[in-house]
């Protein structure tokens, strides 16, 4: 069950509005390493793991992911406040104005909609482990691409924390990717290659 | 002002939260490390205050009965600003 709570889970400001850099940073809202790809994954992936550690790891970042989607949308909305037709038309995204004005939509930088292609879920515990990984390193990256293409200090804070979190996260899953795989050599669950049932001798 | 007050009550709110976060992931990989979970039940309880805070002044911050009694006379809850409004 999810329960919502009004407030930002870390502030949102922006020093004045850039239509320009909102529509690159839509790419964190509905792009492949975006936070609504990562939320989706991680609450997705809980119902196939193993242990209870992993189960509450994986609903507990996959529900932070969505509180930085929030995030996202945030920056969004204050960096186009009050741009008109013109400005979106100066900055080169008319497309998302006469499709959504004002609206939020899930794509990635390029206009691309967001998919269910983006994320996996194999119900193997390891290969869904090492795919988060992957998942928040991407994210970390796409934040320094981000943090980099703006010189607001305000939308740098907002998305240094972003960034900070996918770190976080990274760790958090490595761990528990270690944890999973002694549950696995325990629990004898790795196929070892030869036709003989999982379990035997 | 009754605005710069909202705000600042709700940037401690947030630095508190943050640190439950926090301490709600790492915990989820370090389940025995108990000077964590007595780091965040001081949290918690920290929090408690500064929701109540919060809560008593300018109406429930979460729904569906997590965020106590909404006023007679109005319905707190829905009422503005929203998150990405501030």
């Amino acid at each position: 069950m999810w329960i919502y709570e009004k407030k930002m889970e870390a502030p949102v400001r922006v020093s004045c509005p850039d239509v320009k850099f909102a529509k690159m940073v839509i790419t964190q809202y509905g792009g492949p390493d975006g936070e609504l790809s990562a939320s989706l994954r991680y609450l997705n992936q809980r119902y196939s793991m193993p242990t209870d550690k992993v189960k509450a790891l994986l609903t507990d970042i996959g529900t932070e992911e969505l509180a930085h989607m929030e995030m996202i949308a945030g920056l969004v909305y204050k960096l186009t406040d009050g741009a008109t037709c013109e400005d979106f038309k100066a900055a080169g995204w008319e497309g998302q104005f006469v499709q959504h004005d004002h609206g939020l939509f899930w794509t990635d930088a390029n206009g691309i909609p967001w998919s269910a292609k983006y994320i996996a879920c194999l119900g193997d515990p390891i290969t869904d482990l090492t795919e988060d990984m992957a998942a928040e390193q991407k994210a970390r990256t796409t934040y320094e691409h981000l943090i980099a293409c703006t010189d607001d200090p305000c939308v740098k804070d907002t998305l240094r924390f972003l960034w900070q979190r996918e770190v976080v996260h990274f760790q958090r899953f490595g761990e528990a990717l270690n944890d999973v795989q002694e549950w696995m050599t325990k629990s004898k669950h790795v196929w070892c290659g030869c036709d003989r049932e999982k379990g035997e001798k | 002002m009754n605005c710069e007050n909202q705000m600042a009550m709700l940037r401690r709110l947030q630095e508190m939260e943050f640190v439950a976060v926090e301490l709600n992931l790492y915990l989820d990989t370090h389940p025995c490390d108990t000077d964590a979970i007595n780091d965040y039940n001081c949290a918690v309880e920290r929090i408690r205050k500064l929701k109540k805070e919060y809560e008593e002044e300018f109406g429930p911050l979460m729904h569906f009965g997590h965020g106590g009694y909404s006023a007679k006379d109005h319905w707190q809850w829905a009422m503005g600003p929203w998150p990405w409004e501030i």
